[in-house]
């Protein structure tokens, strides 16, 4: 691959900043899709948390449940060839990514309805036909798959662009810096989402990271860095957009760190002694992304409450028939154990 | 016909199918300006340009990661780890995601690349230039390992590989890229050119991956081998008068079971050599198929000669790793068992 040439501006230090960039400018129907995006995300994890405690999900299951602006507003800003890639906290964005719900849930059921076919359980969900290349369950190894993503698209003069998930605890893997070296020397149109929700498992980003500002982590490879309200679904989009603009023109990698939070556990089983309750109410409360979409539909009176009620109910149908496919689809077949193991 | 050492077979792939396929790629450490540590590349970067072949940083496990994300979107990259000794930070990359995507996705994200990568002793490179870590490999289901001894089979598994629909890794045994071996280190090697199977056809051509050849037929006893260890059986043979029937496997997974049984049946006895060390090495895995198949029809033991189980060794090396003498002792022992 033809090494970037370093000028004398591309010598210049690297931006060094948290975000300032202007809110995007939703329409009114923008407005309410995101709403309407984020609530199914929160409606089928509340769903398959609650199977999950009734047994109908086994092993693990991460919830995204607080973060849900993030992929909305990233997820938006893409078009068709654009590649997604994450790690294991990754139902949403297959949500986002246009996968049935009914493939997601029974997935997590472990249904040969999935769309792994149930071989693949929660963190192992794909759907390249939507662009979405998995759910990886090996924290921070997707970072260098979606830098390859990056590069095949570049190579195939595409002016596609590849979006690498991870989060703060993957923000320490080595190869993510690998990645971030290639991306750089090779002038790949690859976006790192780092969604910080400030805990990997029950270690904060300050007990575990030098550098705790992690849009910085692109410093020294010269990879410029924003800091986001990832809470913010317009702040995401506005973000994304400059990103996805600086990618699809030429001009190399980016770095997107997303100042989020989960509300939930980092999996079912989480003692949930790191953080206080009240840390965890005062998100909910005076931060969550699909309660500042709300009350700005309401604010601006795109949409009544009646109105909303109205989406909530069709969401929830979704869900509904998500979690009854999941459970009367069948298991798969016994002789599915010996197949796609090799073409 | 082309002669040529195993080296320029390699590069032959390559070079046919970078000819043929737009989207093949090849890229690692001081692969693309450079040539290669072992040359194998050398002039493919000034035939196909910088977008096709190039260098990369010294960081196996992105090497294998961004493979995998290219060939996830269409391309058929073929990389180099320099050695066979430095593919352990990449090991995760090829067991975790290479290997099993295809399982875990229902066969909707595979990975179809190709690793190249040296591997073996006999040059005194010591500790971390040395080793055969084939067995890591291969006991991991999802990814393919193939192990050519010879220029022929190297160009002809190497295509195939590149056209395989899931990771291949080829070990390429350094100690045979410039000339066969005739088994004794303190000789000097005959170049492929004086050698019957430095024969390489041009242009395209396959060795199917999962067929071994008989590289020697034989009565008495199977050997069976593969790389460099292929002319160490072959010089114990020529100076015990054994009448050993050599099978080089060239692929290891898949194994062709087939034909070790049929000549294991047909011999009654089986020795498994290799370089690696010998505590679950390959040569485990061997023996116990030989065991479960053909343990009516054995007149005596299968015998393992291997690498003894240490870390490799830099002046021992032949006496470490097995040398015709010593596998010459072990096929006399065998012979003279009921």
């Amino acid at each position: 691959m033809t090494t970037k040439k370093t000028s004398t501006k591309a010598a210049a230090s690297p931006k060094r900043r948290s975000s300032k960039t202007a809110l995007y400018k939703p329409t009114n129907d923008e407005l309410v899709d995101f709403y309407k995006d984020m609530l199914l995300i929160r409606r089928f994890e509340e769903k398959a948390g609650q199977m999950y405690g009734m047994g109908l999900i086994g092993g693990f299951c991460h919830l995204y449940i607080g973060q849900e602006a993030v992929v909305v507003g990233v997820q938006t800003a893409l078009k068709k060839g654009d590649s997604v890639i994450t790690g294991y906290r990754e139902h949403g964005h297959m949500l986002v990514a246009g996968t049935d719900a009914k493939a997601v849930m029974a997935e997590l059921t472990g249904r040969s309805g999935g769309c792994s076919k149930g071989k693949g359980g929660s963190m192992h969900m794909f759907d390249p036909e939507n662009g979405f290349y998995g759910g990886h369950g090996i924290v921070g190894a997707q970072v260098s798959l979606g830098t390859g993503l990056a590069f095949a698209a570049k190579y195939k003069k595409t002016d596609n662009v590849g979006v690498a998930y991870f989060g703060d605890g993957a923000a320490n893997q080595g190869q993510v810096y690998e990645s971030f070296n290639m991306a750089q020397i090779w002038n790949l149109p690859v976006i790192y989402i780092i969604e910080n929700n400030q805990y990997a498992m029950g270690t904060s980003v300050s007990r575990s990271s030098s550098e705790i500002e992690l849009y910085r982590r692109g410093e020294s490879f010269r990879i410029p860095g924003e800091q986001v309200d990832g809470m913010n679904v317009l702040a995401v989009r506005a973000a994304m957009d400059k990103a996805v603009k600086h990618c699809r023109e030429g001009k190399g990698p980016y770095i997107l760190e997303m100042k989020t939070y989960r509300y939930r556990g980092h999996s079912m089983s989480d003692p949930a002694k790191y953080r206080s309750k009240e840390e965890v109410q005062k998100m909910r409360s005076d931060h969550d992304a699909i309660d500042q979409i709300k009350n700005m539909i309401l604010d601006a009176g795109i949409m009544d409450e009646a109105a909303l009620k109205g989406i909530d109910k069709e969401v929830k149908a979704v869900v509904a028939e998500a979690a009854a496919f999941a459970q009367e689809c069948p298991e798969p077949d016994l002789s599915e154990l010996y197949t796609d193991v090799l073409a | 016909m082309p002669q040529m050492s195993m080296i320029e077979a390699i590069r032959d792939a390559m070079d046919v199918k970078m000819a043929e396929d737009d989207n093949v790629v090849v890229f690692g450490e001081d692969v693309g300006y450079f040539g290669g540590v072992f040359r194998c590349t050398h002039g493919l970067q000034d035939k196909y340009g910088k977008n096709r072949v190039f260098d990369s940083p010294i960081n196996e496990s992105g090497i294998v990661g961004a493979a995998i994300g290219m060939a996830a979107y269409g391309l058929r990259p073929c990389v180099e780890i320099q050695f066979a000794d430095y593919i352990y930070p990449a090991y995760d990359q090829i067991v975790s995601e290479a290997a099993r995507l295809r399982y875990r996705s229902g066969e909707q994200f595979t990975a179809p690349i190709t690793i190249r990568t040296p591997v073996g002793g006999g040059i005194f490179g010591g500790q971390t230039h040395s080793q055969s870590p084939e067995s890591l490999f291969t006991h991991v289901a999802g990814v393919k390992s193939v192990i050519p001894s010879n220029p022929y089979d190297a160009k002809g598994l190497l295509i195939a590989a590149m056209e395989d629909p899931d990771p291949v890794i080829v070990f390429e045994p350094k100690r045979l890229y410039n000339g066969p071996f005739d088994g004794h280190h303190d000789r000097p090697a005959s170049n492929w050119s004086k050698h019957p199977l430095g024969d390489v056809p041009e242009g395209h051509y396959t060795v199917e991956i999962g067929k071994a050849s008989t590289f020697r037929e034989g009565k008495a006893v199977t050997i069976l081998t593969y790389g460099t260890m292929v002319y160490v059986a072959e010089a114990a043979v020529k100076e015990t008068g054994i009448d050993a029937e050599i099978i080089d496997l060239r692929s290891l997974l898949p194994l062709d079971v087939d034909a070790i049984v049929e000549s294991v049946k047909k011999t009654g006895r089986c020795m498994v050599l290799h370089e690696a060390t010998q505590t679950s090495g390959f040569g485990a895995e061997l023996a116990a198929q030989v065991q479960e198949r053909c343990f009516y029809h054995l007149e005596s033991p299968v015998v393992r000669v291997a690498g003894y189980d240490t870390p490799y060794p830099h002046a021992q090396e032949w006496d470490y790793f097995p040398g015709p003498a010593r596998v010459g002792r072990e096929l006399k022992a065998m012979m003279e068992a009921v």
